[in-house]
């Protein structure tokens, strides 16, 4: 797309210049003391008045500085960006560089999201995104990259990273062992929280809020979708744990399917029926539950109800040495 | 930094040491802070978890359905009731035929009786029907708990345990056996052998 298509294309192109002059200059600190205004006032003569794509403006740019100052490619790192692993973030707004594997792609819901889904390193998985705007390359499911700057976002105490137009996507031949930051938590199932059972969800895209009263708290009243879910507490005694169950859990808990759950609340016309016939099903068992913590909740990728017989013997040796 | 209240622990605690508990208190002078009862074993349940026998049920209002079930574990007996403020743990009493294994999550409550004792109960948040294994489960968590829990009393700075010492006169050390107890008489019903549970419906 050339960047000069309208006014706000040009607004933007600008401020990326930007961003590409500041990026440069720190990626040259230790070796040339350059001015951000010099930088940008040749990138820009290159994109605006030759037309050059913005990469290539760039690497022209930086190629001619690594002239001045004798070096070689290899020889910059990643500027100042700071090598952070993935589930380690904890930074808003953070300039990153990653390698990274593609551990999953998930559907974009939303027209401007060219591609979303789960980076992982050795540390764990983080969510990132792609917007349509910044043009990159599509990453692939399961191939690893290097990945220099990205940006670290935050939405309710969860990091995330975004890809933008300054990213540089490298497809590396390396094996990325993508660690596991799942919590894994176990428990009786004490109680089932409101908003559990047969839900509406806001169908705008990327909104997929849960309705009240048929209402989004940000799009007013909409014809909302089904979807179904258990916002549970898991108790051990000692600690309460919330867990969420998405549909497919929901289903694989209760025995219950959405199709089914739908069906239940037609026939009684009431959608509460759903929770209140699941409640008896599920509540006062002891449950084991594996997936990543988002904010209070875990989220449920894995379950297991605890459901073999107890070791007697085993448990009375034990309890003797406490 | 303002918080949601944070939910509290179940706690698990068998049928002997909590009917011998009668001290409840609050830790602040907010009309609606949590009122907690003292377990001999040195720690504050606003909040139980137990697993045990449905034996008996009774309706016992008056004018309204007032139901009063007893729940059997390896040390004694839970009274739980459930009245038009718990409705869906009524009407699970209601409908559930003794005897039958019952999971309950509930709150402690005290009242005094005629000659100046105080009775302990547990009024029902839920009440459902479960399978021996949970159970069975349950008796080993109980016993494990009320272990640590006897353990740890002459920590330094556990003061629910120092709070045990100056409202009770129990022998904490009976709790230990109680909980032992327990556990002996699952490996027995486990060495009898071979009754597997019923499936749930």
């Amino acid at each position: 797309m050339p960047p000069h298509e309208n006014n706000t294309e040009a607004i933007e192109t600008m401020t990326d210049l930007q961003t590409h002059a500041e990026d440069i200059v720190a990626q040259f600190s230790d070796h040339l003391d350059l001015a951000a205004d010099d930088v940008e006032e040749r990138l820009d003569n290159l994109v605006n008045e030759y037309q050059v794509p913005v990469d290539e403006a760039r690497r022209s740019v930086v190629n001619s500085y690594l002239d001045e100052a004798g070096l070689e490619r290899d020889a910059l790192g990643g500027g100042d960006n700071a090598s952070v692993r993935l589930a380690e973030i904890e930074q808003d707004e953070q300039w990153l560089d990653v390698t990274a594997k593609v551990v999953e792609l998930w559907e974009t819901r939303s027209d401007s999201v060219a591609q979303v889904g789960l980076l992982g390193d050795e540390s764990g998985t983080t969510k990132f995104v792609a917007f349509e705007t910044s043009d990159l390359p599509a990453l692939e499911e399961n191939a690893v990259y290097r990945l220099e700057n990205l940006v670290t976002d935050e939405y309710q105490g969860n990091f995330s990273v975004k890809l933008n137009r300054t990213t540089t996507i490298t497809e590396v031949d390396e094996t990325v062992e993508v660690g596991d930051d799942a919590e894994t938590v176990e428990g009786a199932l004490v109680d089932i929280q409101s908003g559990s059972g047969l839900i509406k969800r806001c169908p705008e895209a990327d909104c997929t809020r849960v309705l009240q009263n048929g209402r989004c708290s940000e799009h007013g009243d909409v014809e909302g979708e089904f979807d179904l879910r258990i916002k549970g507490v898991l108790d051990d005694g000692e600690a309460v744990h919330e867990v969420i169950f998405d549909r497919e859990s929901t289903e694989a808990l209760t025995g219950t399917t959405i199709e089914a759950a739908k069906q239940m609340a037609m026939d009684a016309l009431d959608t509460t029926v759903v929770i209140d016939e699941m409640r008896g099903g599920v509540l006062g068992r002891y449950y084991r539950v594996s997936g990543p913590q988002f904010g209070r909740y875990v989220l449920v990728d894995e379950f297991e109800r605890l459901s073999d017989s107890v070791d007697a013997e085993a448990a009375l040796i034990e309890a003797r040495s406490i | 930094m303002s918080q949601a209240p944070t939910r509290e622990v179940a706690r698990r605690v068998f049928a002997r040491e909590f009917n011998d508990a009668s001290h409840t208190f609050k830790e602040s002078d907010d009309e609606r802070a949590p009122v907690y009862l003292l377990l001999p074993t040195g720690e504050r349940a606003n909040r139980v978890f137990l697993v045990g026998t449905l034996t008996e049920k009774e309706d016992v209002g008056e004018d309204d359905e007032y139901w009063r079930g007893r729940i059997v574990d390896p040390t004694g007996t839970f009274f739980v009731y459930a009245g038009q403020y718990q409705p869906d743990a009524a009407s699970t009493l209601r409908d559930l035929e003794p005897p039958a294994y019952v999971s309950v999550v509930g709150k402690p409550r005290t009242y005094e009786t005629d000659d100046g004792g105080i009775n302990v109960s547990v009024r029902p948040e839920s009440i459902t029907a479960v399978d021996a294994t949970t159970r069975d489960r349950w008796v080993v968590e109980a016993a494990t708990r009320t272990l640590e829990r006897v353990a740890a009393v002459d920590d330094e700075g556990n003061e629910y345990a120092r709070m045990a010492r100056d409202e009770y006169d129990l022998p904490v050390a009976d709790y230990r056996e109680t909980a032992l107890a327990a556990l002996e008489g699952l490996d027995e019903t486990d060495e009898l052998g071979g009754d597997i549970p019923p499936a749930e419906p």
